[in-house]
């Protein structure tokens, strides 16, 4: 059965203050190095034919865990026993060879991932059709695409359904379509009896393939519980950094990589995101939310405007209006006096994804007018996907599906194909 | 430190099992130095050639004084390639062993190797391009009628001898060098004065007294003579002469190995 056990498993990393310290330590001038610990005293149990989720913070030791059991890295302390053959998908296209063809490729990676040349040929037209690169498949990788190679990489590491299978995230790369392709592939290996192990950032992932989550942070063990109830906990845990950070942040200048321009007759003070009344980086698709914008007057302004935008990952406009078109812009503001806008949404009809929200200042119906302040991405956040259906996309909208045994009149005339 | 034992057979077992890997490497090794030029396999043999061209265009005439008894007007050609062709595969199997964990570093860091197949790739790598530089010289050999006697298995052993000593001393840097990348940089300065502190180019009876004891701590000295006397007087010498040598091989195999097993955990951490 391919059961995994971890125990106690530490790694720490040797740091030498001293640049030739470690020479130093060789010809056996004692210890001149101290121990930097990345993972420490990580215990748990996976069954035969689980899914765990791995979720954390950059830096909380997921990518080293997962090194660990991979056993490219040597833990320091503890250890951990598998009950099968382990497969990782850590990077995609290790060993390809810009040079040769994409064939001569996937028989490289066939022997670096430990499966024998035979077996390799045999699996070959399978790795080209789930690849779905013709005939550049005879081709030197150099003329791929980077989709390309990412597929053709994905389709070969993952040829032989492995007992264990480790992922990392970084693996959600390629278009959408293939990433679903190999999200299928992965659900199927599972289906059929693979214990999986899933490193990510996105909550939304670990929720729909995953049995149980565990919560890293700062190279411990946080939680090891059921996906919903860890990612609750480790949203608290993102919340509260946050905030600790923006009390930090406010006493310097607030000067990030953000772009903010304006001419500061009022400014954006802080951004927060409220669900249920708290601070939040996530909600799940469908939620209320509350967009708390404060603001700070320094002059007096007659028709004072507030807007909010939300924009994907990619920096593509979602949603955005202001007050103005909601008619709700005061009608002047002193100068001095400090202001709280709420933008209340009952529902947040995006899909799962990351978004952005920009905030602006302005004089009327638009920031052409007079900008005084705006603020590009004040805050970030993640949608999850909700209770209700699965659902693809930005937006989430409300929708029913109905059959009928006749089809309607509209659809039948747009579908009768010309004889 | 756990105390670990001095050699584990499974070593070798986990390097059998990827021995496909290790037979691809070493072929991609090869055609990949030559992908895409014009002439391809030639430039795998132009360089020692050139080297070869010079020096016997330039210092023929010059050495033949020094190579007393040896009518043929090949004979200084003979000596040089004699040890050229060795020279050539130290040089190349130790430069590959030095660079070999920080060159492959992605793949350590990724995929679950067995270490030691990466030595093993370099070995092969260096003795099949050995292979084709060694068998232009014989041919040449053959066609002025010089090639030797049965004395020429003698040159098994002796290759032997080369390959492991620029093994042992090649795994020893080449872990060094993870830790203190100033072992590879060294390197290259450092086959540079051992060239020419290895009678190759020129006859080691030429050397003044003071300089030819100083080189004869150098190991190479014995193991090129052993094979330019194979090729230029067609006889087998004192196989006690290569004692020495094979003594400082073992040395740098043990030594090699030791610091390889003591700090083989730490490379993939350092890289």
């Amino acid at each position: 059965m391919a059961h995994l056990r971890v125990r106690g498993l530490g790694k720490a990393y040797k740091r030498y203050p001293r640049k030739w310290g470690r020479l130093a330590e060789w010809l056996g001038l004692g210890r001149q190095h101290h121990l930097t610990w990345i993972l420490r005293d990580v215990t748990f149990d996976v069954s035969a034919g689980e899914a765990v989720g791995i979720v954390g913070a950059n830096g909380a030791g997921k990518s080293t865990l997962l090194k660990l059991i991979t056993g490219t890295v040597r833990p320091t302390a503890g250890a951990f026993e598998a009950g099968g053959r382990i497969a990782a998908l850590l990077e995609l296209g290790i060993g390809f060879h810009q040079e040769f063809t994409g064939r001569e490729n996937v028989r490289m990676s066939g022997h670096i991932l430990g499966i024998p040349a035979a077996r390799i040929d045999e699996l070959m037209e399978d790795i080209e059709a789930f690849a779905e690169i013709g005939d550049y498949i005879d081709q030197p990788v150099r003329t791929y695409s980077t989709g390309m190679q990412v597929r053709l990489a994905f389709s070969v590491a993952t040829a032989v359904r492995p007992d264990i299978l480790l992922v990392d995230e970084a693996l959600s790369v390629g278009d959408t379509y293939f990433q679903h392709k190999s999200f299928d592939r992965i659900r199927s290996f599972r289906e059929q009896g693979t214990t999986l192990l899933f490193v990510s950032h996105s909550p939304g992932a670990v929720k729909t393939l995953c049995d149980r989550a565990i919560l890293l942070d700062h190279g411990k063990l946080l939680r090891d519980d059921l996906p919903d109830a860890v990612l609750d906990y480790y949203n608290a845990l993102v919340a509260a950094q946050r905030a600790e950070y923006e009390v930090w942040q406010s006493s310097r200048a607030p000067g990030r990589t953000v772009t903010r321009s304006g001419t500061a007759e009022a400014t954006i003070e802080s951004v927060e995101l409220l669900v249920s009344g708290r601070a939040s980086r996530t909600l799940c698709s469908g939620d209320a939310a509350v967009v708390r914008v404060a603001i700070a007057a320094h002059a007096s302004i007659p028709a004072l405007t507030a807007g909010i935008l939300f924009r994907d990952r990619l920096g593509n406009d979602v949603f955005g209006t202001n007050t103005f078109h909601l008619g709700a812009s005061p009608s002047s503001v002193a100068s001095g006096e400090p202001l709280t806008v709420d933008f209340s949404f009952p529902r947040v009809a995006l899909g799962a994804g990351s978004y952005s929200i920009t905030i602006a200042l302005h004089l009327g119906d638009e920031h052409t007018h007079a900008n005084f302040d705006w603020w590009d991405r004040a805050l970030v956040f993640e949608v999850m996907p909700g209770s209700g259906p699965v659902t693809i996309g930005v937006c989430s909208l409300a929708v029913e599906a109905s059959w009928h045994t006749q089809p309607s009149a509209t659809w039948s005339a747009v579908s009768r194909s010309p004889q | 430190m756990p105390s670990l034992p001095l050699f584990r057979t499974s070593l070798l077992r986990e390097c059998w099992a990827y021995r496909g890997f290790i037979l691809a490497s070493v072929k991609r090794d090869f055609v990949s130095r030559y992908l895409g030029t014009n002439l391809g396999f030639f430039w795998a043999i132009a360089q020692p050639l050139a080297m070869i061209l010079i020096y016997t265009l330039v210092l023929a005439e010059i050495m033949k004084p020094a190579l007393p008894g040896q009518s043929s007007r090949f004979a200084y050609s003979i000596y040089l390639c004699a040890g050229i062709v060795l020279w050539q595969l130290f040089s190349d199997l130790l430069n590959r062993c030095v660079g070999i964990f920080v060159h492959n570093a992605s793949l350590l860091k990724k995929a679950n190797l067995p270490k030691l197949a990466f030595p093993v790739v370099a070995m092969l790598s260096a003795l099949s391009n050995f292979a084709i530089i060694f068998a232009l010289f014989a041919a040449f050999v053959a066609a002025i009628g010089a090639f030797p006697s049965a004395s020429i298995v003698a040159m098994v052993p002796v290759v032997l001898l080369v390959a492991a000593l620029a093994l042992g001393l090649g795994i020893l840097l080449g872990t060094l060098n993870v830790f203190y990348r100033d072992v590879e940089q060294s390197t290259a300065i450092l086959l540079q004065f051992w060239f020419w502190l290895t009678p190759i180019v020129y006859p080691g009876r030429a050397l003044p007294g003071f300089a030819a004891e100083l080189l004869a701590w150098n190991p190479l000295w014995p193991i090129v003579g052993f094979a330019q006397t194979i090729f230029l007087e067609d006889r087998i010498p004192r196989w006690s002469t290569l004692a020495y040598p094979a003594a400082v091989a073992l040395a740098f195999m043990l030594l090699g190995w030791l610091a390889f097993r003591r700090l083989s955990g730490e490379i993939v951490d350092e890289l």
